[in-house]
């Protein structure tokens, strides 16, 4: 049986991970790219960091059905269901980006930072030869939760056409058919793990040697 | 030798009834005069303001709540000569040595650093061209050694090559051996490794002026006296104008060709160590008595200093 439905759906299957991995992936990208310089600059005028990371918290508690919904009839997006899904999912992802970027350069020694001014670094090689490399394994942990949440997220883009596996979910739900509704779900939980473990490693990567521990 | 009047003014042990009149004990007078190190410099000073390689010119400073932390400080150091900020926690003296650097803006008065003012001009030349070490916690995380001590080179833009040239020169001169140190983070360290990796990144862009805030202050007294005797070599082979702030009487006395005390935000003496310990001043005389009680309190055993530049300790037992 698990062979006939292998050689039935395991095309579909490939087809719509593949599909899922780049509605994911686009929408990280997006995420990061404007989590990242937001959370930079929310580190230079902290005043403003309240009200923005709260506002990405708002965004954040939408019923995501409800948020892909509310961006269908919107004119240009609408036109195009993986355009409304990356756009709901890239809102999705800012808030854990966001809040580790800025708490990561936050968190940052004072005396570190102290000497890379006193020392005579401009403030942009302060940013790139300090600042991000020691708060990059807090980044990257940000981008790691927002990347699995994303995944599951996803899953519901089918809902309104935007494919990725979520759409075998909804057919077996439609349907009554266990069968169907593991063949999305399981590649979809699996993808979850898999990139959760490879952000994982790659936060190791980065991860700063706590110092002030004898040799 | 030790004992004749040397080129810094530093009276022979029995000259006449020591500071009576101000109270201090004898005694100890006598056992911090032996820690007056005979002068490792080639030029004595000369008091000459020409040379001044920093001067400070009525610097104040005062939070913008409105306290005053410096007022009114005056004085000039001389190119090539250590002058040691001296003063107890809160006086002011690291506000002080970070005004030099720009670090702390005045909001009175202005600090030159080789005839020009500190307070115009480019910030980041300014910066690049003052050696700077704090305690214990200055060195990146994330660098190994070789990249860390030639950082300011990195930001000057200069070769790799050269850069590591550098920075391995530097490592040997503080007696980190760059075939085992060069590839290490600060986590691998210990204190006064991080110590020495710290002074061997300030010399790396060949600073004129040297700023130390409390440089060994994190140490063990074993490895402090250590690190005291490798800055002190150090600056036999490089000439540097050096501003050090300590809260330790024995370190100014053993490292200074000049002290200024700092209490409560003004300058309250400016002398060679030899006349320090001539406190014709009551400030002089208060920071002298507090900080033998301190000592008698910390209950030092052994005087883990046997490097002090004055004969048997028997001289002092006589003054006693």
């Amino acid at each position: 049986m698990t062979t006939g439905f292998l050689s039935r759906y395991g095309g579909e299957i490939a087809e719509l991970t593949v599909e899922h991995l780049w509605l994911t992936g686009a929408a990280m990208l997006f995420a990061t790219g404007i989590a990242v310089p937001v959370g930079i600059w929310l580190t230079r005028s902290p005043r403003w960091a309240k009200p923005v990371i709260g506002a990405a918290n708002v965004l954040q508690t939408i019923p995501s059905l409800a948020f892909f919904g509310f961006l269908l009839p919107l004119p240009w997006l609408g036109e195009r269901a993986a355009r409304v899904a990356i756009v709901a999912l890239t809102a999705y992802a800012l808030l854990p980006i966001l809040r580790n970027t800025y708490a990561g350069i936050r968190g940052i020694d004072p005396a570190v930072l102290f000497v890379a001014r006193a020392l005579g670094l401009t403030s942009t090689q302060r940013l790139f030869k300090v600042e991000l490399p020691l708060a990059a394994s807090f980044i990257l942990a940000g981008l790691r939760t927002a990347t699995v949440t994303c995944v599951g997220i996803a899953t519901i883009a089918a809902a309104v056409g935007a494919g990725g596996l979520g759409e075998l979910i909804f057919r077996g739900v439609a349907s009554v058919d266990n069968g169907l509704i593991l063949a999305g779900a399981i590649p979809a939980a699996a993808l979850a793990l898999i990139l959760d473990a490879a952000l994982g490693l790659l936060e190791l990567r980065f991860r700063i040697p706590v110092a002030d521990t004898e040799p | 030798m030790l004992y004749g009047k040397d080129s810094r003014g530093l009276p022979g042990p029995r000259r006449g009834p020591l500071s009576g009149s101000v109270g201090l004990d004898e005694g100890f007078v006598c056992e911090l005069r032996r820690k007056i190190a005979p002068s490792h410099r080639v030029r004595p000073y000369t008091g000459d303001e020409m040379a001044a390689a920093v001067e400070f010119r009525n610097v104040s400073f005062a939070t913008p709540q409105g306290r005053l932390l410096l007022d009114d400080i005056s004085f000039a150091v001389e190119e090539g000569t250590t002058t040691v900020l001296l003063g107890r926690s809160g006086s002011g003296k690291t506000t002080l040595l970070r005004t030099v650097n720009r670090m702390v803006q005045p909001t009175g008065g202005e600090v030159l650093v080789h005839g020009k003012s500190a307070g115009d001009g480019d910030l980041i030349a300014l910066r690049r061209g003052i050696g700077y070490v704090i305690q214990e916690t200055g060195l990146f995380p994330h660098f190994t050694l070789e990249r860390d001590v030639a950082v300011v080179l990195e930001a000057q833009g200069r070769p790799r090559r050269e850069r590591i040239r550098r920075s391995h020169e530097l490592l040997a001169a503080v007696g980190l051996d760059p075939a085992t140190f060069a590839k290490r983070y600060p986590h691998q360290l210990s204190g006064g490794q991080r110590q020495r990796a710290g002074l061997a990144r300030a010399l790396a862009a060949e600073p004129r002026v040297l700023l130390m805030d409390e440089p060994f202050g994190a140490l063990d007294p074993l490895t402090r006296a250590e690190m005291q005797d490798m800055l002190r070599d150090l600056l036999a082979r490089f000439r540097k104008t050096v501003l050090l702030v300590t809260h330790d009487l024995d370190e100014a006395l053993y490292l200074s060709d000049r002290i200024a005390l700092v209490s409560e935000g003004r300058l309250a003496a400016y002398l060679a160590p030899g006349e320090f310990l001539e406190p014709t001043q009551p400030a002089i005389a208060a920071y002298v008595r507090a900080f033998h009680r301190g000592e008698r309190n910390s209950a030092r055993a052994v005087d883990l200093r046997g490097r002090s530049g004055a004969g048997p300790s028997g001289d002092c037992e006589a003054a006693r």
